[in-house]
């Protein structure tokens, strides 16, 4: 299948802790092509940890294993560090939640775009310079220019996270990994950003992997949904389908959200059964 | 007429920001209002006002009758509680929950502590188990009861909540919920409350403001809000952003 992107098979994350080996993923198995997928889980579901082992970004002290983890026919468990690099960044890229603390605060907005695309292409200065403010200029920012010269805290979350957005699109990934992108963003902007994203991983056909604890959210902006709990992958379904889900953490989650004209007193609650994290 | 808060024409100013500007509100006696709005409206600050953490440069704000002055006495916080966003960053690290409900009773010089300790362990669903134990041992949804306990422990009659969900897991965020308004419906409490979330704010709250740039944009009830029933533009906004991400084909 040449239409496959991304293809995890039994993914598992192992972190020593003083009281033993704790697995924060514990086989999480999917396939990604050309689409948007949502992980969605509660904190502590391994949500992250599945993305950043896809990026490789896991803690030195944690273990890494999967049957298969290929990235376009890759694979990446045994190509080298240097090998691996040169995709990070480059062919998958990654958002990350919260613009304050993921942009570097010392460096200009401008400079941190033209870095990211110096370092994977080779490029001149003034060129760079070029696409990273047209860069700037598809995530809507109104004055590049003027942005392109700010330090990070000078720029709201919106604008933060929108320079972020143009960080990673900048050298045309094939592969995109959000991890809640918007989670820090108040909501009238959230969806700025969401149209933002939405309309550029549409425009140049990329995957896109979405990390979220919003199951509304995350289901309203993809077409297939991994619902993670316990480490563990408990169902996977269609966005639109997601009415019918089956598992009773899926419909828990769907049903504990207050949500406007519905009143329910007191809201349902979750009852967590110990067979679903077998 | 009771009017548990009163506040008319607040300003609230830091150097030369000012946060609030004339701000004027009625919460009524075993109300639950609810405050709405994004960051930077000064929601928060509104409730820091109340309490005495905020520098009020004009205005009155009149608590269960009272009007208060630049400072806040002892009986003022008998009456009036908070709980805060951030139950990671609101408890003491090195304290355990004893000693963090022991706190408000030595200030307060109570001496049936032990049996209020209890108590209030058992309303908000932790039972006394968990007494002994350090904030770092207990999950964020654990965390949040602790500090509504520590809030009920004086018996207060208003309670001011500022995002008391927001850093939790949605499954808990309804746990908590619904302890808030068990425990409203138990003490018959006054709840100002302040949220991003529409849909929690039309849960909790029968009536709410929407605030922008310090200023009130207008004054709803839950239904007019649920039927769709506003006014302004800024509302309405919000309200759609709230229905959740739209793809415009």
């Amino acid at each position: 299948m040449s239409d496959t992107l991304l293809e995890v098979d039994d993914l598992r994350v192992t972190f020593p802790t003083r009281t033993g080996l704790v697995q924060a993923v514990r086989g999480v198995s999917f396939s990604l092509g050309r689409e948007r997928l949502g992980i969605v889980g509660e904190s502590g579901s391994g949500k992250s940890q599945t993305g950043r082992a896809i990026m490789g970004l896991t803690p030195p002290q944690a273990e890494v294993s999967a049957k298969k983890l290929a990235f376009d026919g890759i694979d990446l468990l045994s190509i080298s560090p240097r090998q691996r690099r040169s995709l990070r960044g480059n062919r998958i890229a990654m958002i990350l939640q919260d613009p304050k603390y993921s942009l570097d605060p010392v460096m200009t907005i401008g400079r941190q775009i033209v870095e990211t695309l110096r370092t994977h292409e080779k490029v001149s200065k003034a060129e760079a310079r070029e696409r990273a403010l047209a860069m700037l200029q598809a995530v809507q920012i109104r004055d590049p220019a003027r942005v392109f010269d700010l330090y990070p805290h000078e720029v709201s979350g919106g604008m933060g996270q929108r320079a972020m957005i143009a960080m990673m699109l900048v050298t045309g990934p094939e592969l995109m990994i959000a991890d809640e992108p918007t989670s820090a963003l108040d909501v009238t902007v959230q969806l700025d950003v969401l149209k933002i994203l939405d309309k550029l991983v549409a425009e140049r056909g990329m995957g896109l992997i979405f990390i979220s604890h919003d199951l509304r959210l995350v289901s309203s902006f993809c077409d297939r949904v991994v619902v993670m709990y316990a480490g563990k992958v408990v169902e996977q379904i269609k966005a639109s389908e997601l009415r019918d889900a089956q598992h009773p953490y899926t419909r828990g989650l769907l049903n504990c959200m207050p949500r406007i004209g519905f009143e329910r007193h007191p809201l349902p609650v979750l009852d967590r059964k110990p067979e679903w994290a077998a | 007429m009771t009017a548990a808060i009163a506040i008319q024409g607040l300003e609230v100013v830091f150097d030369r920001f000012r946060a609030l500007k004339g701000v004027s509100l009625e919460v009524r006696e075993g109300e639950s209002y609810g405050l709405v709005g994004e960051s930077g409206s000064g929601k928060s600050t509104l409730l820091k006002a109340i309490t005495g953490l905020a520098p009020v440069a004009s205005g009155t704000i009149t608590v269960n009758g009272k009007t208060l002055g630049r400072t806040r006495d002892k009986a003022f916080y008998r009456e009036v509680q908070m709980v805060f966003q951030d139950p990671y960053g609101s408890l003491h690290p090195r304290q355990t929950v004893d000693r963090l409900l022991q706190e408000p009773l030595a200030i307060h010089g109570i001496s049936d502590g032990e049996k209020r300790i209890g108590r209030a362990l058992d309303e908000v669903g932790l039972g006394k188990g968990f007494r002994f134990r350090y904030a770092h041992q207990l999950s964020g949804g654990q965390r949040q009861r602790v500090a509504i306990a520590r809030a009920l422990i004086l018996e207060p009659s208003i309670l001011l909540l500022d995002e008391p969900t927001s850093a939790l897991d949605a499954s808990v965020q309804a746990e908590v919920l619904n302890l808030l308004e068990e425990v409203r419906r138990r003490r018959k409490l006054t709840f100002l409350m302040v949220s991003h979330d529409l849909a929690i704010i039309t849960h909790m709250c029968e009536r709410l403001m929407v605030m922008q740039n310090g200023e009130a944009v207008e004054t709803l009830t839950a239904s007019q809000l649920i039927g769709h029933r506003v006014s302004e533009d800024y509302t309405r906004n919000l309200l759609r952003a709230s229905e959740g991400f739209v793809r415009t084909a």
